[in-house]
């Protein structure tokens, strides 16, 4: 027993009921211009006025054509893979091998582009490169699901682990049996242009395709019947179970759509955005894409916006490393900083802090 | 003796919820004190301030005379007072003696033998069963209860808080639980014990508080009260104890099981050669220990659970159809037959409801499917939940916003129940209904029973209450091990003779 105990401490943390939704959008607010100030701390230790930087970061992603041509295309696989990673995160799957899932879309297409170019016509070519992709994603998706559906694996381990397997495949072909003969350095070549995604304002459709993707999925999680499975499993296993619903077989099912759809970006990587398939054609999109879905609580449309929001800070990094020859690593932190207060603001969103004598009698 | 804990004026306030208002309470050395409330009276709440989980916002604690202030559950250790929570809160792989330790500070390398030795100690003195080196996943939910005890008492507690001990102990297992619980208060410790049960208040306190509302209402010595004098304190007004018991009507076989075995997961036979039938109009009790195969029967019947032999032949109400067997149909078919279950597991919502949907989203569970279309129809699950919050009375602020899991214990059950009986059922089982309920929930429940009696249904209760058994049911089944021990009538079997077929298979030991 300690001596003086008659105190009271001196922070407590307490869970919020609930904060009122424009309460919670001004605490989001809040925290982007403690994240724009601290980031601009950061620049003024540098030696640059934090003003100019910010103010070219955003010029340099949408300011010009060619730029916010450039920042759409960043946006389109984050935010597809983002849509395709929140029916498994609704269901309580975490599927973090969307990286993987991306990879196996890209190889099965890249195979039709390599092979078939030349012996189907245009658009039954891209049909059959997009359908091999949604195949290759959903069986690389469903594997884990399998496991976990019929003996209870760990689907955050097998997904993860599945990643690094099908990057050796991509490697295998890129080293070995794709390898273009006129290269001397161990790369794919090009696809034919019969092989690539159509342009439209200047960026290849698949803008327009994860566009329609996040009305469908908004659509499918909020309104269908297989939409409420997933919440109801998600929520609780046995309460699905009572209520008749064969849980493994929604498990796979919700896995063969999430996989599905991150293979469908694979090939729009590979066919619209990069017109080859390389090692670096997930780039880390996969998981990336988690702190999208995360961040905007699962909500496809918040998706649009926050996945657009992190390829503006992507290309606009770019630009001011050029303009004001900030290092790299120095613009990393500071895309790092704004995540960490965007994320950090959730903890004050759903709980609260008591200081000594303040009481508990507050909303 | 003097007093180990006094209370004086603590208030406690959840944003517009008062949920204790200027409490007053005072545990002497050396007692049993039971508190008693409905549910929401705040008693969980009071003892969650004196184990260090919440802070008061006003009002005092004195322990042992000198005022102290509990900022944590290690403040509370530190001045002696121990909880065991209705939950435990224990690590599953770990062995007895590791939960036990856990937490303490002390050297880097355990000294098992040491730790064993003072545990075999503790164990001695007061008559628990405890083996150090068993992990906690191998035990039962009393081994548990008995680990969580020894816990609190190695860590040098004298003041011992239990939240509702009993709710998941057999009668056999309370009565060992009282009889040590009585050799630690001659032994000078002092009991707090919460819990709704009258006759277990009636049988091992010394004195008894009652809360209601949040308010104290006043503390009495148990001798000199009654169980009637009790609950009209806890409630406020005079409340009548029975259960009524209409006699059935033309009641006629709804549901014939014939030689029902099932064998689990792990390879066990839960069910053994089960036999009965079930009839329209009347209430069938289905009685035994805790895990003796009632979930499993019932699961079975729903289509929920695999069955090795057996049938279930289920006779439905409309003229001229036959019956047919239930085994191998899947558990939507069952439903839409007319042949509900709602369950209500330990935690009371894990299973048959949606924790952080509202009522309506809870109520779709059952309908969803209905339809071709591939969209889920929200308005008549809106309208039923609109229904059920009216006819039974469900208090929440609305159907569509607030998650069930807002709701107390009280009415999240009517919920359950309710989309059940909304669902027309020809054959209701309801199992555990009342878990965890207060009084007047619980009256409301069996008065739902009762009406869907009286409207011919086949109701099966599964129930842990014997009192309450008997005073239900027209005819009570006993399971024990998983067998058939035997049919009693419920009006004319005494509680003995049930007791006693829970133990034993028609003059066997029971298999398990």
């Amino acid at each position: 027993m300690s001596g003086a105990v008659h105190q009271e401490p001196l922070v407590r943390i307490a869970k919020r009921d609930s904060m009122p939704r424009g309460k919670a959008w001004g605490v989001r607010g809040l925290s982007l211009l403690l994240a724009l100030a601290a980031g601009g701390l950061l620049v003024l230790v540098l030696g640059h006025n934090p003003l100019a930087v910010y103010g070219d970061l955003v010029k340099g992603a949408l300011f010009t054509k060619v730029a916010l041509r450039e920042t759409v295309k960043i946006t389109i696989p984050l935010l597809g893979t983002a849509l395709a990673i929140a029916p498994a995160f609704k269901m309580k799957f975490w599927n973090i091998g969307a990286e993987g899932q991306i990879m196996a879309g890209a190889i099965a297409s890249t195979y039709f582009a390599l092979f078939w170019a030349d012996r189907l016509p245009g658009a039954a070519l891209l049909m059959v490169m997009a359908l091999a992709a949604i195949a290759a994603g959903a069986l690389w998706g469903l594997l884990p699901a399998v496991f976990k559906a019929k003996w209870g694996t760990n689907e955050t381990l097998f997904t993860l682990m599945l990643n690094y397997i099908i990057l050796g495949v991509e490697k295998y072909f890129q080293n070995g049996p794709w390898k273009a003969p006129t290269s001397s350095f161990p790369k794919i070549a090009m696809f034919a242009p019969a092989a690539q995604l159509p342009k439209v304002f200047g960026v290849h459709i698949g803008w327009i395709i994860v566009l329609a993707a996040t009305v469908l999925m908004f659509l499918y999680l909020r309104y269908s019947k297989q939409g409420y499975e997933i919440y109801v499993v998600g929520e609780s296993e046995a309460t699905a179970r009572y209520a008749g619903m064969n849980v493994p077989k929604i498990i796979m099912r919700t896995m063969l759509l999430s996989g599905g759809l991150a293979g469908l970006m694979g090939f729009l990587t590979v066919s619209g955005a990069d017109g080859t398939l390389t090692e670096n054609t997930a780039g880390g999109v996969g998981f990336t894409a988690i702190t999208v879905a995360w961040l905007a609580k699962l909500n496809p449309f918040a998706m649009v916006a926050i996945a657009f929001g992190l390829a503006i800070l992507q290309k606009g990094s770019n630009t001011i490393q050029t303009n004001f020859k900030i290092p790299a690593s120095a613009s990393e932190v500071l895309t790092g900083i704004l995540l960490f207060f965007m994320l950090g603001c959730e903890f004050f969103i759903n709980y609260r802090l008591i200081f000594r004598g303040k009481g508990e009698n507050r909303g | 003796m003097g007093n180990a804990i006094e209370l004086k004026g603590i208030t406690k306030v959840f944003g517009e919820v008062v949920a204790n208002n200027k409490v007053d309470l005072t545990v002497r050395e050396g007692e049993i004190l039971a508190i008693l409330g409905e549910n929401g009276s705040g008693k969980t709440t009071l003892m969650n301030m004196l184990s260090g989980i919440y802070y008061p916002d006003a009002g005092q604690i004195f322990v042992h005379g000198k005022e102290v202030s509990i900022r944590s559950p290690k403040d509370a250790f530190d001045l002696g007072i121990g909880m065991i929570h209705q939950h435990f809160k224990l690590v599953d792989v770990l062995t007895a003696a590791e939960n036990i330790v856990l937490g303490l500070p002390g050297q880097g390398k355990l000294d098992r033998k040491a730790i064993s030795a003072q545990i075999g100690e503790i164990s001695g003195k007061y008559g628990f069963e405890i083996d150090p080196a068993r992990k906690i996943y191998d035990m039962s939910v009393s081994e548990k209860q008995t680990v969580e005890i020894v816990k609190v008492l190695y860590r040098g507690a004298d003041v011992l808080i239990l939240d509702e001990p009993t709710a998941v102990l057999t009668p056999q297992e309370t009565d060992k639980l009282f009889q040590i619980l009585k050799t630690m208060a001659a032994d000078g410790k002092s009991i707090i014990i919460i819990t709704h049960k009258l006759h277990e208040v009636m049988s091992v306190s010394n004195r008894v508080a009652v809360l209601r509302k949040g308010e104290y209402i006043d503390t009495v010595n148990t001798p000199e009260t009654n169980p009637q004098a009790l609950t009209d304190m806890m409630v406020g007004h005079a409340v009548t104890l029975n259960i009524d018991r209409p006699e059935p009507r033309d009641p006629v076989d709804r549901l014939a099981v014939e030689a029902l075995t099932c064998v689990n997961g792990e390879g066990v036979t839960v069910l053994k050669d089960v036999s009965f039938t079930a009839r329209s109009g009347e209430i069938l009790g289905i009685a035994g220990i805790a895990g003796s195969g009632q979930k499993e029967l019932c699961e079975a019947i729903a289509g929920l659970q695999p069955v090795q032999q057996g049938h279930v032949y289920y006779t439905p109400a409309e003229e001229g159809k036959d019956r047919e067997d239930l085994i191998g149909k899947d558990p939507m078919a069952i439903r839409d037959l007319g042949v509900s279950l709602a369950f209500v597991p330990e935690d009371r919502l894990g299973m048959g409801l949606v924790a952080s949907m509202g009522m309506a989203g809870n109520m779709m569970l059952r309908s969803y499917r209905s339809g071709k279309s591939l969209l889920v129809d929200r308005r008549s699950p809106r309208e039923l939940a609109e229904v059920v919050m009216k006819q039974l009375e469900v208090s929440a602020p609305d159907v569509t916003d607030t998650p069930v899991r807002r709701l107390s214990g009280g009415n999240v059950q009517k919920v359950l129940v309710g989309r059940e009986i909304a669902s027309a059922p020809t054959v209701l089982m309801a199992a555990y209904p009342v878990r965890g309920l207060d009084i007047n929930s619980s009256y409301t429940i069996y008065r739902l029973l009762n009406e869907q009696k009286e409207k011919g249904v086949a109701v099966i209760y599964v129930g842990e209450d014997l009192d309450v058994l008997l005073e239900l049911c027209d005819r009570i089944l006993v399971l024990c091990g998983g067998q058939v021990s035997g049919v009693v009538e419920g009006r004319t079997a005494t509680k003995e003779q049930v007791g006693l077929m829970m133990t034993q298979v028609r003059g066997k030991e029971g298999a398990k």
